[in-house]
């Protein structure tokens, strides 16, 4: 018998990344639990951390990382080209994610202070959405694991993904976990889009919005809250362009 | 209802028997806030120490012991051609102890949605039955406004209901249980004495309240008010977070969604409890939303606490614990909201 009678089909899945730290793959290699029937929902065309498989034909496409160099926009053009589903994974590739933060600097400045007297190519850093046309994004620095197997299954039936509407802050309460606020820290949980089992306020930090803004970010009460607390709006500021994702109001 | 006096040294005896025998839950001292407020749990305990019945209330109500946030309602399973589905109560016994008036309170309005209505929710019902709840009196907390509500006291809805006395306590017994539970320990009747000095603890309790709200008209002027600005200046505020309804000993609103293991073939039904603050509580098949709006959102929920429930239940939903108004960041509290309504109400 199938789940709502559909018959699972197993996708060709190919995974690249770009500019990023690879952890977000290296979470789709983790969850130890069942990750013998995640893999065998489908067939690996290309996964260097797990496989040697190096195939060109796949149907999805997860791709990690920002673009911030002309070889990586080229090689997005041509995946975009072969993959029938475009998955951004993780943060940077939905947001710019922390290589984001380059752009607040002058180019030149930047790669000096990285590469010395030995530059190299480097474009301001984008996000694959503003590259080529994505069909699906999973956020988050680095993704959470049972999040990415949700949506994988949703690709296999066909179906639409829904990310929660709510923020961070209803995770806190379903598992107990004070609020950050309270404990005089600063987090972005009330504007953040829920899903990651409020990891970070878990583990005693506040969140920093890598997941992006829940269905409805209240950008103006948050800041009063915030300024209210003590925080200054160069911390707020500061915190809310961390991983591109959120709105940076002045 | 049944009274005995119980000798602070017996009460530790009870609770240390408790503990040996069955899974006990009462209010922990888990850290500070910032401002350097003590902040307790209702969690489990391991030993007498833990327990803290001088606090003051608890961010997280005894609810999600009764109404887990989350709860499996059942798993499956696909065969060949087949199915089954396997459904676990929960049936282990526990004692929840040191819940406040306000609580219980909570617990009886529970009830009356849980158990009688046309489809009781077995989940419910098999905690409640299995809880063996012992209430404690306090002085009025901060924030709190149960006494506007008439849920500063309560008469059943628990087993056993203990008033200080200093060195005893006076239980009040409303159970046969609970009746039961006392032959562990010494106890013994009630003296002229004894009554003496439970209504100077009770009187001490209730002079410590503020003034109070007048809530009678309440519901008429909900109605009244529909359209006013109040709600658009606290709307404005709300970070549409469902904070408020978490910690609510008494929202019980809910979503069910599946969750699917990565071989198809397993899963389980997954009940979330959610809030009609959340953006998309009022959406509906096809993408229509009955309340877009966050001010339609905060004005709903004061609806129904206040004037849905009691068209159902006759009373409020609302028991006053004012825990909302503490965890809400943007500082919405139902004793301010409601005033700003009243105020409208006499100006207009």
């Amino acid at each position: 018998m199938n789940y709502l009678g559909i018959k699972p089909v197993r996708p060709r899945v190919a995974i690249f990344g770009f500019t990023g730290c690879e952890g977000c793959q290296l979470q789709l290699a983790n969850g130890e639990e069942d990750l013998a029937e995640f893999l065998s929902a489908m067939r690996i065309a290309r996964f260097r951390e797990l496989s040697s498989a190096d195939e060109e034909a796949y149907d999805i496409a997860l791709v990690e990382g920002a673009v911030t160099r002309g070889d990586e926009e080229e090689r997005l053009l041509e995946i975009r080209d072969r993959a029938r589903v475009l998955v951004a994974l993780g943060s940077c590739a939905c947001y710019g994610g922390v290589p984001r933060l380059k752009n607040c600097f002058d180019p030149v400045e930047m790669n000096h202070e990285v590469y010395g007297c030995h530059p190299r190519e480097s474009l301001p850093t984008r996000s694959l959405r503003e590259i080529v046309t994505v069909d699906q994004e999973i956020p988050g620095c680095p993704v959470a694991k049972v999040e990415v197997e949700r949506i994988i299954q949703h690709l296999i039936w066909g179906l639409p993904y829904r990310f929660p509407a709510y923020p961070v802050c209803l995770e806190c309460k379903q598992r107990y976990i004070l609020c950050r606020f309270e404990q005089g820290e600063l987090c972005l949980g009330p504007l953040t889009r829920g899903g990651c089992l409020a990891t970070c306020p878990r583990g005693g930090l506040g969140c920093w919005g890598c997941r992006g803004p829940a269905a409805e970010p209240n950008y103006g009460e948050f800041i009063a809250i915030a300024r209210q607390r003590g925080f200054t709006l160069r911390e707020i500021k500061e915190r809310l362009s961390f991983f591109g994702g959120l709105e940076v109001t002045p | 209802m049944l009274f005995r006096i119980l000798d602070k040294q017996e009460f530790h005896s009870l609770v240390d028997l408790m503990l040996e025998s069955t899974e006990v839950i009462g209010p922990k001292k888990i850290g500070g806030a910032v401002d350097g407020r003590p902040i307790h749990q209702y969690l489990p305990l391991f030993n007498f120490h833990e327990l803290d019945l001088e606090y003051e209330t608890t961010e997280i109500p005894a609810k999600s012991y009764f109404l887990p946030y989350l709860e499996n309602l059942s798993t499956w399973r696909f065969t060949d051609d087949d199915w089954s589905q396997e459904i676990a109560y929960r049936l282990h016994p526990r004692v929840i102890l040191g819940l406040h008036a306000c609580d219980i309170n909570a617990l009886l309005k529970l009830d009356k949605v849980m158990t009688r209505e046309f489809f009781p929710n077995p989940y419910y019902i098999s905690r409640r039955k299995n809880s063996f709840i012992i209430g404690v009196d306090h002085h009025p907390c901060r924030g709190g406004f149960c006494r506007s509500l008439g849920t500063d006291t309560v008469e059943r809805g628990f087993d056993l209901f203990l008033t200080d006395l200093g060195d005893r306590y006076f239980v009040a017994i409303d159970s046969e249980r609970g009746f039961t539970m006392l032959h562990l320990v010494t106890v013994r009747q009630v003296t002229q004495r004894d009554t003496d000095d439970y209504l100077a603890a009770r009187q001490e309790i209730a002079s410590g309240f503020g003034p109070t709200l007048e809530l009678k008209q309440l519901p008429r002027v909900l109605d009244l008010q529909f359209d006013s600005e109040v709600w658009r200046r606290w709307g404005a505020k709300c970070l549409s977070c469902g904070s408020c309804a978490a910690v609510c000993p008494t929202c019980y609103c809910y979503g069910v969604s599946e969750s699917v293991a990565m071989d198809f073939t397993r899963g389980a039904k997954v009940k979330q409890l959610y809030s009609c603050n959340l953006p998309d509580f009022a959406q509906v098949a096809g993408g229509h939303d009955f309340r877009p709006e966050r001010e339609t959102r905060l004005r709903y929920r004061y609806y129904h606490q206040h004037r849905g429930f009691l068209e159902q239940y006759d009373e409020p939903k609302c028991v006053g614990c004012g825990r909302c108004g503490r965890s809400c960041l943007a500082g919405i509290n139902p004793p301010e909201v409601i005033g700003d309504l009243l105020a409208a109400e006499e100006s207009s």
